[in-house]
């Protein structure tokens, strides 16, 4: 079974992993999506449920993992990184410790989404958008020509097997733009039908489905 | 206690006299709690208002004097109906109320403010009017409250859920008196036990049973095909009977079932006879109907399903039909008292068996009605998902003393060996959560006063917990609507259904065949289709299994090898299965396996129960799966389980060694469909997890994410959590069996006789059509998955890259 998917984007080599996480080898970059850390707080902050309290934690022991295994020069978090500002703020110390370590040595760039305007007190720098060769890394995708990669939408992607249905969490691509899963341990997804999904992508698009096995569909639509 | 002088006179003008359990129940009406086990049709339902109506009629009660809950909300707007007459003709100034969640919030409100002196309601609803503030000043006069079909609710987590409130109704109400009204049952000391506050004694009361019911096999012209559910080929012979009585309701299993019979019983019906379909997916509208035209009496047959099970009076049913195995002998005996409401007529039902393996169950359940011995599995043990959806149900009412709740909950028969520990235990998970990791000290669901007693943080959270209140899980369904044409409603169908159609495929909705044209916003899009037969035949609906002691009777006639009692084809199919492959045999186990569809099978001949059928299949898939034989899932029945996969078995005897099941299944267990399905009914019912509320989905959003990811990370992070414990016990108690498996295994040691056939046997033929199946997520998937993936690619003339 593969745990990752390689793959050419605008001409360049790319690795898709099963984690959720886009490596781009030549560059040494790591790209994350929607870690919306500190759900549970959020969540029970709100008067809801009092979720089991643990999501923060593995989700930074998966970064950790992929961190670990392909060792990159810098690591781009793609915005929604926490799920509320107040969420940032009420990070547990041992979690920002977590984080501190893993920052340490390398570029860490945190992309801000709509949830967390710029994350304040963590190493590493804060921007609007990344560029790299010539490649956009943005939140929300744009209307530019691309090529682009970004988060926001946690698309999933269904496949119909006899007598079953799966459903995980995917990457949609075609020739000029790329939209990353979330990678958080406590996020839905948005199943590719979806007519915003639809819109964003062309014709062609496929959808890299994230776990194990990773395979790779033309985008459903 | 005698009838009051008006009460006495409307019955009297009728030449009508009270039964004897009638006026036993008067006599008796001081007891603090009472029994009532009377057949259908007896004047149950009167016996337990007499005594309200004889106490309220001189007018000096004021306030709420008698609660009455029943299982169906049908069934409150039916009593309202009777009660009505008596009271309104003999002028007792009584007045009676439902409430239900049809009933608006305007009306509510005032109901908690100005009682009636009746209220009608279901165990849902009296939980919501327990959870306000005002619940004291509510039920403060309360005199009596009746429960009806105690039996029914007595099986579950509702007639729970109804208890624990019932103790709190004895502390807002402490004169209050209990009446339980009970169909025929095996054990009613069970039943007594569980209505009555522990410990005091719970007196019980028979009413006379009835002439006994003229019960048989439906003689049909063509014989029962060896497969299939429907008993399609029975509509003939159906519609006959239909013709030759008053009027007749037909009972089915599932939904899907009642839906074929009906569409092709209405393509039969060239009489054009008025006959109508009820079940529970169908739009509200759209059973209102059919009930309306009922009770006026212009139908003379209608094709149900469970959502008609219970007592509710549709008149003058004088035949019950039903179509495919009872089950279950209890239901077979409910249902058969839907005929003939009078109390000294036989009712008459005819069993349609849908294939001949059914046949062999119908021929075990009407013995076993002969024999009067009914299955039922009564639970003694509460559920503690249930405690904690009650413990924050009282403190949405106000502050509470933990001591004191405590006791009151210990006075519910199924909490009574509560431990505190245990109880102390919900009380956190309520409070804070119940982690490991104490991270919700700021956002604590309730608090401890200065004081001691314990109370909400922040009030504005009981909303909250209103809204999830109740214990009846919900698959989550989407409603079913013609595309355009003002968008007619016309059901609803399971989500799981929905996501395996595709734009074209045509399925029965309604007792019509409907083209699937998309989902939009949550809403499945239909058009109509004239086609007779629709192309996906079945939709998923209500799970039956057959109860153990049935599944004994069966096991044994098959032993015996006698079938003279069977009809010719049945005879036939059984002697087949003896040419073809070989009966299960006492000490042994028979072991089928068999290629079809692209799918190789194994078929296990247990007879020990649907749970440890279940826990034998997770046995077996598990060993299948770790020497590579790529199991795909499997269903599991009383007497069989069948699984399938993508390689052969061929030796079976090493998937059935006894070294230890729950080391075995260690691991495996957790990962497994059934845990998870289990997990989340209980995290819902407990409250870590909010319904899903219609209108509150949205489709344009990222979707909440599954429970699975919750217990999941539970699992990893947390192992000793109260949810987890919850599960297990859940689990233990509905889905899975070790002790009965091990027998098995220890039993049968190595006489395992293996049959390897070219194709599927007579007996395995009927397993193929069970609900309830269980994906097994291995490496088998994996392989689909890559197969499908590169069928896509190719398809879509993308190059893989």
């Amino acid at each position: 079974m593969r745990d990752d998917h390689a793959f050419t984007f605008a001409g360049h080599a790319m690795v898709a992993r099963a984690s959720g996480a886009l490596h781009w080898p030549s560059e040494g970059l790591l790209v994350v999506s929607d870690l919306h850390l500190g759900k549970s707080d959020r969540v029970a902050r709100d008067g809801g449920a009092l979720l089991p309290p643990y999501e923060v934690r593995d989700t930074l022991a998966r970064l950790a993992a992929d961190v670990a295994e392909t060792a990159p020069r810098a690591v781009v978090s793609l915005g929604d990184t926490f799920d509320d500002m107040a969420a940032a703020a009420t990070l547990a110390p041992a979690d920002r410790d977590a984080l501190t370590v893993l920052a340490r040595g390398r570029e860490w760039i945190w992309v801000t989404g709509n949830h967390d305007p710029a994350p304040t007190g963590l190493p590493g720098t804060a921007a609007e958008a990344v560029t790299c060769a010539d490649v956009t890394f943005r939140h929300i995708a744009g209307d530019g020509p691309g090529p682009e990669v970004s988060g926001h939408y946690h698309p999933k992607a269904r496949m119909r097997l006899r007598g079953r249905a799966v459903s995980r969490p995917c990457f949609l691509r075609d020739d000029a733009r790329m939209i990353l899963p979330a990678y958080g341990t406590y996020t839905g997804g948005l199943r590719s039908e979806d007519p915003a999904l639809a819109a964003l992508m062309a014709p062609n698009a496929r959808a890299i489905l994230a776990g194990s096995p990773m395979v790779e569909i033309p985008m459903p639509r | 206690m005698d009838l009051p002088a008006p009460l006495a006179r409307y019955f009297a003008d009728r030449g009508w006299s009270l039964h004897p359990h009638q006026a036993e129940m008067l006599a008796r009406a001081n007891e603090p709690s009472l029994l009532l086990i009377a057949p259908t049709g007896g004047g149950k339902t009167m016996a337990g208002f007499l005594p309200t109506l004889t106490e309220l009629a001189d007018g000096t009660h004021t306030g709420l004097h008698t609660l009455y809950v029943s299982p169906l909300k049908a069934l409150a707007n039916d009593i309202k109906r009777n009660l009505a007459m008596p009271i309104e003709e003999a002028g007792l100034p009584i007045r009676v109320e439902d409430r239900t969640g049809d009933t608006s919030q305007t009306q509510r409100k005032r109901q908690r403010a100005d009682p009636p002196h009746i209220l009608l309601t279901t165990p849902e609803s009296l939980a919501l009017m327990i959870s306000y503030p005002d619940a004291a000043r509510t039920f403060a006069g309360l005199k009596r409250i009746v429960v009806d079909e105690i039996h029914a609710l007595a099986e579950g987590k509702r007639g729970d859920q109804l208890m624990l409130c019932l103790s709190r109704l004895q502390t807002l109400a402490p004169g209050l008196r209990r009446v339980g009204l009970s169909a025929t049952v095996d054990e009613p000391a069970v039943i007594a036990h569980y209505l009555a506050r522990h410990p005091d004694p719970c007196p019980i009361l028979r009413a006379d049973p009835g002439p006994a019911p003229d019960i048989a096999m439906l003689e049909t012209r063509d014989a029962p095909p060896w497969a299939g559910a429907g008993g399609r080929y029975a509509i003939p012979d159906v519609l006959e009977a239909v013709k030759r009585h008053k009027t007749t309701l037909i009972f089915h299993n599932t939904r899907a079932q009642a839906e074929v019979f009906f569409h092709h019983l209405w393509l039969a019906n060239e009489e054009a006879l008025p006959i109508g379909i009820h079940h529970g997916a169908l739009a509200r509208e759209a059973r209102l109907r059919v009930e309306a035209a009922m009770v006026a009496g212009e139908l003379r047959a209608i094709v149900a399903t469970g959502s008609l099970d219970l007592g509710i009076d549709w008149g003058d049913v004088d035949l019950v039909i039903q179509i495919g195995a009872p089950k279950k002998v209890k239901s077979l005996v409910q249902r058969i008292g839907r005929a003939n409401h009078r109390y000294n007529a036989p009712s008459k039902a005819r069993l349609v068996p849908a294939n001949r393996f059914e046949v062999v169950e119908c021929v075990a359940a009407l013995d076993a009605v002969r024999d009067g011995t009914l299955d039922g599995d009564l639970r003694l043990d509460g559920p503690r998902d249930v405690l904690c959806q009650h413990i924050a149900c009282v403190a949405c009412a106000g502050d509470f003393d933990a001591t004191t709740l405590f006791e009151e909950v210990r006075s519910v028969g199924p909490y009574s060996t509560l431990s505190r520990a245990a109880f102390d235990d919900c009380l956190d998970f309520v409070a804070t959560g119940g982690y490991a990791l104490r991270a919700y000290d700021r956002y604590q669901r309730l608090k401890q006063r200065a004081d001691g007693t314990w109370g909400l943080r922040d009030p504005r959270a009981a909303r909250l917990i209103r809204m999830n209140l109740g214990t009846i899980i919900d698959t989550d369904t989407l409603k079913v609507r013609f595309r355009g044409r003002g968008g007619l409603p016309l059901g609803e169908v399971e989500e799981g259904f929905a996501a395996t159609l595709s734009k074209g495929d045509t399925f029965l909705m309604g007792g019509q065949v409907v083209r699937f044209e998309g989902l939009r916003e949550l809403i499945v899009e239909v058009s109509p289709n004239p086609s007779k037969e629709p192309k996906v035949a079945t939709f998923m609906g209500y799970k039956w299994s057959t109860s153990v002691q049935l599944a004994d009777r069966i096991q044994e006639i098959l032993h015996a090898g006698d079938f003279r009692a069977f009809p010719d084809h049945t005879r036939e199919w059984l002697d087949l299965q003896l040419t073809r492959s070989r009966m299960p045999e006492p000490g042994r186990l028979l072991a089928e396996t068999f290629p079809r569809d692209g799918r190789e099978h194994l078929c296990l001949y247990g007879f020990c129960g649907r749970n440890a059928m279940q826990t034998l299949g997770l046995l077996v898939t598990r060993r299948m799966e770790e020497a590579g034989l790529d199991p795909l899932g499997f269903v599991a029945t009383d007497y069989a389980v069948l699984v399938w996969g993508l390689r052969p078995v061929t030796e079976v005897a090493p998937l059935m060694a006894n070294d230890g099941i729950r080391a075995a299944l260690d691991g495996w267990l957790q990962g497994n469909a059934v845990m998870k399905r289990t997990f989340r009914n209980a995290a819902i019912i407990a409250g870590l997890i909010d319904r899903n509320f219609p209108g509150k989905r949205s489709s344009g959003k990222q979707a909440t994410f599954s429970s699975d990811i919750l217990y999941d990370t539970l699992h990893r992070y947390d192992p000793e959590h109260l949810m987890l414990r919850i599960t297990e016990e859940e689990a233990m108690r509905g889905h899975i069996d070790f002790g009965r498996v091990e027998l098995l295994l220890d039993t049968v040691e190595d006489r395992i006789d293996h049959v390897a056939l070219d194709r599927v046997s007579p007996l395995a033929a009927p397993l193929f059509l069970e609900m309830g199946r269980v994906p097994i997520k291995g490496k088998a998937e994996g392989r689909m998955m890559a197969e499908e993936a590169a069928r896509l690619m190719a398809e879509a003339g993308l190059p893989p890259d």
